[in-house]
């Protein structure tokens, strides 16, 4: 039977699924769409016939997005599966990617993107046809990007390191924009290529993007390597100091976008001094950060309440996030006016930052 | 039937025990006794206890940090702990999380 153009939408609230059968009827191709609001039925009906595309949602009852996702994963390997979701936690996009997704989209996205949307799904159902190979690739930035224009590609790489979005736009081979934090061309793209890991997925080509680099890919690698090298071995004080300056004015810079007023960053204990910026002395913050992450760690394994993800305090004067992150603790501290609900994430992206 | 009623009664016993995680609120005093609880009869009170008492040490910690604080939530994988500071005492909400959870407004 021809799967090619058979689409499965699993979503718990049936008037979005009749808005995505509207919406999906557009497609070029004109696909069979099949839509079914229960996980279990949805893994039955998988069972029963062949589909090209999976189409799920992550919040749902009894059995989640993301449990469907790793059960399809090995019962019908050669499913492509899409996440349309509206949960804009950057934490479910990995995991989502982990389980082999071949696309995260957000709801809001899909209605304001409705064509990059749909120009992405008949991507899909078409794939195919053009052969290849996919899966979870491990290699460094430098290799992708060669690897994008060695093969000529026009494609926006969409890059990901936990809260932080980076974006390459690609031309015919040439490189001619990046996106990072709020900075664009040759300086985002040296930001970006800093980080250390991440993931990375291919979104359609947008030709009409403004150009913002015109010096060729090797020169600019070359450069960046270059760079990158000086900051970490610095041969004289001079390049030590410019090294030192440049990553002090960076962190800085994030502090006032993101509207933080301190980032304190405290290594494990006995292994150097913490980091602070922002404020002129911050090590009783330090002490404090330490202790009470400790008493919450061990307060959660005795309730087996899960592992700490972080920890929220209001003083009278500032809001403050404390949270581990790798070996390193985080506190990052928040005027009164900050919006509540947007903290962990814009400290998740500081800390991130910082962490890169 | 006394054979096979041993033998169940043995088999439910070798299971290891499921914590449930604790709901509701409760209020502590200064010195980390429980006041008031609305958390089930069947959640253990050493744990409950537990809670009070770490509670407590973070407002203690903070206070001698020059930190005072009116509240503080602590985020885990299935639980979220918020605590409001009374009086040096303090009022504990205990609410189970799932991955997918919405964070509280």
């Amino acid at each position: 039977m021809d799967t090619s153009h058979k689409i499965l939408i699993l979503d718990d609230d049936a008037d979005w699924l009749e808005l995505c059968r509207e919406i999906f009827s557009k497609l070029p191709s004109k696909p069979e769409i099949r839509t079914i609001t229960s996980s279990s039925r949805a893994l039955k009906t998988l069972d029963a016939e062949p589909f090209r595309l999976l189409i799920c949602d992550l919040k749902m009852p009894r059995m989640d997005g993301l449990q469907v996702l790793s059960v399809v994963r090995r019962r019908f390997p050669g499913l492509r599966t899409i996440v349309l979701s509206g949960l804009e936690d950057e934490e479910f996009r990995s995991r989502a990617y982990a389980l082999g997704v071949d696309l995260f989209w957000l709801k809001s996205d899909m209605q304001q993107n409705s064509k990059m949307f749909l120009d992405c799904i008949e991507s899909l159902l078409g794939r195919d046809s053009d052969g290849g190979f996919r899966g979870i690739q491990s290699k460094g930035l430098m290799d992708i990007i060669q690897m994008e224009c060695l093969s000529r590609s026009s494609t926006v790489l969409r890059i990901t390191r936990g809260p932080l979005i980076a974006k390459l736009w690609f031309q015919e081979g040439e490189l001619f924009d990046a996106e990072v934090e709020g900075a664009r061309g040759e300086a985002a793209f040296r930001r970006i290529l800093a980080w250390k890991s991440g993931s990375f997925e291919n979104l359609p080509a947008e030709p009409d993007r403004e150009r913002t680099i015109t010096k060729p890919i090797n020169a600019l690698l070359l450069e960046s390597a270059q760079a990158m090298d000086e900051n970490a071995n610095p041969a004289t004080e001079t390049q030590f100091f410019d090294a030192s300056h440049r990553e002090t004015t960076w962190k800085l810079s994030l502090l006032a976008r993101e509207g933080a007023e301190f980032v304190i960053s405290i290594p494990p204990e006995g292994l150097g001094e913490p980091e602070v910026f922002g404020i002129q002395t911050g090590d009783h913050l330090a002490a404090w950060t330490s202790k009470s992450l400790e008493i919450a760690r061990r307060l959660g394994e005795k309730i087996e309440a899960g592992p700490l993800s972080h920890l929220v305090a209001n003083g009278m004067e500032k809001q403050l996030t404390a949270l581990p992150h790798g070996k390193k603790s985080y506190l990052v501290g928040w005027p009164l006016a900050a919006d509540a609900n947007q903290l962990l994430e814009q400290s998740k992206k500081l800390v991130a930052s910082w962490d890169s | 039937m006394g054979f096979i009623k041993k033998n169940i009664t043995r088999l439910f016993r070798s299971r290891a025990a499921i914590q449930q995680l604790p709901v509701g609120s409760l209020t502590v005093d200064r010195d980390g006794r429980i006041i008031t609880s609305t958390v089930s009869s069947t959640y253990p009170k050493e744990l409950l206890g537990e809670i009070g008492r770490g509670v407590l040490a973070l407002f203690r910690e903070a206070r001698a940090a020059q930190l005072p604080l009116a509240e503080v939530s602590v985020h885990f994988g299935s639980l979220l702990v918020t605590a409001r500071e009374l009086r040096g005492g303090t009022i504990i909400f205990l609410q189970p999380q799932s991955a997918l959870s919405q964070p509280p407004t």
